[in-house]
């Protein structure tokens, strides 16, 4: 297995689904109409021994009846959907047409029981001496948005980001993929790994860390065949990139779920945290926590420190963020500096809080905010800002637009202004932070409550994560600092 | 049996049938030997953990003498190859003051001992005060090999259960982490007008477990327990080896 198989899973220049069918409920349907409403600009190919036309494809009976590669032009990926009984002959026929990549979506391998994995090891032996990866078997499939491969035998597709997914469990892909519809921060490569009969979690992210599309790895596990062996990979490649995981059957009870779902044997979650720390890898606690975590590490900078100050339009969402950052074993409130409490006391009447979280007060006028947001920015002890109010002179404009009264009375005019400022301050604050290399993280339930409210849409709208909460964003901060910390200390100590 | 042969010890642990790049974490173990706490002393000492002074005595006279040299109050303890769970045998005693004390202890302790616990000796050990304990280890974890384990010891050590791992090896810098790892950090820092946890010794000897658990594939697990904290520095005051036989 070389980064070349990888690439022709990942980059295929053309593909072969294997077992089309006309029948919309089957998965030999669904991956095709998905390959091709993704709008994969490669040619596509179909097999299916009635030889049917699918979705407007001509399907011949076997890969040997496609034209020759100087006729028709070069296959790099087959996508399969038919029975287990078949494969070993579909492998044969894609070695013979120089197809490098093979993933199996059909079941009945390891997964199946013993006669199952019996098979399974034949096809590995039998593709390892052609020269072909299969990724798979029993797996949902492959993503990749650079090159608008959407394989797969499941919704969704995601928009183009700089996350990397491999899951043991097909259906996480989903759940990742979905955050990233509804987030906006998109996704690189996902895949599936199935029964991981050649290729497993660690060899994708091993092959992310050394992918110019990808910026981070996120991945689920359930369990271990060789801890060892993963850990040695995985402290490779958050050597190289951030790395997030989440990991089922980390209590006695999901343990025994996973032994039901994998046949995985417990992990002693102890170790596996400690092997986690010891390995820079990010240890994510819930599928949204790793997403949140994997978005952040692939749209902010990493703060080079752990001092953070809020900024904030209302006093209590200051003091809930006050008491996260506090709770955060790594993460510093901190004091606020006489040098910048004297700056903005030059912009702000004497009622704003003078303390972090800086607390506006209302005090705040037209300009107000982008300009604090840059003297805390620039202020050399701070390391990340969290910033917590936008959306709600739009949330007001909102009501407005919807009540009798609007247009008149000059509403018009202040709804658009409201719309414009919140937009306004998402833009500023990834302006601010990609200028000073500062997280400044933008937290309102807006973000979920009313996506369409221009404060959370223009935070998305740049690339950015909105995150739902301010708890959510200093979970997520304090993943980013912990990992620069990681690789700062061993920088350092040249361990 | 004779004073190199140690108990054979039947265990039970979980083969591993994965291959590794790392061929130690994967030794097929079947049976183990533990060695005595003058042995297993011996061995962490050549990998850097260090330990009191302490002497290893044949009678009550020589242990009364070697009170008086290590300094009062000591702790005397029955030892052997054959002997363990010493506490529950009433094998140790404590805070003994002056020499007569001292060879009162060893009669006793001397007397205690059975056929079955083959020869025997006095460790005496000055005593080592101090209102906090650690436990520390190595330990092979079926899907990882070996690890290096520290935690907080006591009274409360399993209702508490603060206990953190690394594989080994590990470096002076992933030892400092574990210490930052633990929860209970309140009990690393000054504690009832004791001194803050010397992290630079402790480290010392974490890397030391790890240290041997690489130069010596055959220690299946090592456990200090406990390491009293006194002044600030984490002491082993009881120390266990088991090695593969």
């Amino acid at each position: 297995m070389t980064p070349g198989h990888l690439r022709a899973l990942f980059e295929p220049r053309g593909v072969v689904v294997v077992g089309a069918s006309s029948h919309p409920g089957k998965f030999g349907f669904v991956s095709l109409h998905n390959l091709l409403a993704a709008g994969f600009t490669g040619p596509v190919f179909t097999t299916n021994l009635s030889g049917e036309s699918v979705l407007g494809i001509q399907t011949v009976p076997t890969i040997d009846d496609i034209g020759s590669e100087a006729d028709v032009g070069p296959i790099d990926l087959a996508f399969v959907c038919t029975p287990a009984s078949t494969n070993g002959e579909v492998i044969r026929a894609c070695a013979r047409r120089g197809i490098k990549a093979v993933f199996l979506t059909s079941a009945g391998y390891a997964e199946s029981g013993p006669q199952g994995r019996v098979l399974q090891e034949e096809l590995v032996a039998l593709a390892r001496s052609l020269d072909v990866l299969v990724a798979g078997p029993n797996g949902q499939g492959v993503v990749s948005t650079p090159a608008s491969l959407c394989a797969q035998i499941v919704a969704p597709y995601p928009p183009v980001g700089r996350i990397g997914v491999a899951s043991q469990s097909g259906n996480f892909v989903s759940s990742f993929m979905n955050w990233s519809i509804a987030t906006g921060v998109g996704i690189s490569r996902a895949v599936s790994a199935g029964n991981a009969a050649m290729i497993g979690v660690a060899d994708y992210l091993d092959y992310y860390a050394d992918d110019p599309a990808t910026d981070v790895g996120l991945a689920y596990v359930e369990g271990l065949v060789d801890g060892r062996a993963f850990f040695e990979r995985v402290k490779g490649v958050a050597a190289r990139k951030p790395l997030v995981v989440v990991k089922g059957g980390s209590t006695d009870g999901g343990a025994r779920a996973a032994a039901s779902h994998t046949g995985s044997l417990a992990t002693n979650d102890r170790v596996f945290d400690g092997a986690c720390r010891q390995a820079g890898v990010t240890r994510a606690a819930t599928v949204e926590e790793a997403f949140e975590a994997a978005a952040s590490f692939a749209t902010q900078p990493l703060p080079k420190g752990p001092n953070v100050v809020v900024l904030t339009t209302a006093g209590g969402w200051g003091v809930v963020t006050a008491d996260a950052i506090t709770a955060d074993r790594d993460l510093v409130l901190l004091p606020l500096p006489d040098d910048l409490r004297a700056q903005i006391d030059t912009k702000l009447p004497p009622r704003w809080s003078r303390s972090n979280p800086v607390d506006l007060a209302g005090a705040e006028t037209r300009d107000t905010i982008p300009e604090v947001l840059e003297l805390i920015a620039q202020h050399p002890d701070v390391h990340a800002i969290v910033v917590l109010g936008i959306g709600i002179q739009s949330n007001q404009a909102r009501l407005i637009r919807q009540g009798r009264f609007y247009p008149d009375h000059g509403l018009e005019r202040i709804v658009a202004f409201h719309e414009r400022q919140d937009a306004r301050y998402a833009e500023v604050a990834a302006e601010v932070s990609e200028r000073t290399g500062k997280p400044i993280l933008v937290a309102t339930e807006l973000a979920v409550a009313d996506p369409s409210n221009p404060g959370p849409a223009a935070v998305r709208a740049g690339g950015r994560l909105c995150y739902s909460s301010a708890n959510r964003a200093v979970t997520a901060l304090g993943h980013l600092y912990r990992y620069r910390r990681f690789l700062a200390r061993r920088a350092d100590t040249g361990y | 049996m004779g004073g190199g042969v140690a108990k054979i010890t039947l265990r039970t642990v979980s083969p591993t049938t994965t291959t590794s790049s790392v061929p130690f974490s994967h030794l097929p173990i079947r049976t183990t030997r533990t060695l005595s706490e003058v042995e297993s002393k011996r061995l962490l000492a050549a990998y850097g953990v260090v330990f009191v002074d302490e002497r290893v005595v044949d009678t009550p006279d020589e242990a009364a003498e070697a009170g008086a040299s290590v300094g009062f109050p000591v702790a005397i303890k029955l030892c052997g190859d054959a002997i363990a769970h010493k506490t529950e045998r009433g094998l140790v005693r404590l805070s003994i003051i002056d020499v007569d004390a001292a060879r009162q202890a060893a009669v006793e302790l001397l007397a205690r001992a059975t056929p079955d616990d083959g020869p025997v000796q006095l460790l005496v050990a000055p005593m080592v005060r101090g209102h906090r304990e650690l436990i520390a280890g190595v330990a092979h974890d079926p899907q990882f090999g070996k690890t290096v384990m520290l935690g907080i010891g006591g009274i409360f050590a399993e209702a508490l259960g603060d206990v953190v791992f690394r594989l080994v090896p590990i470096t002076a810098l992933d030892a400092y982490e574990m210490i930052d790892d633990l929860a209970t950090q309140i009990l690393l820092g000054p504690f009832r007008g004791e001194p803050p946890v010397d992290v630079d010794s402790l480290v010392k000897v974490l890397v030391a477990l790890s240290d041997l658990a690489v130069a010596r594939p055959d220690v299946v697990s090592v456990d200090l327990n406990p390491l009293i904290v006194a002044n600030g520095v984490a002491v082993p005051v009881d120390a266990l080896v088991e090695v593969a036989s």
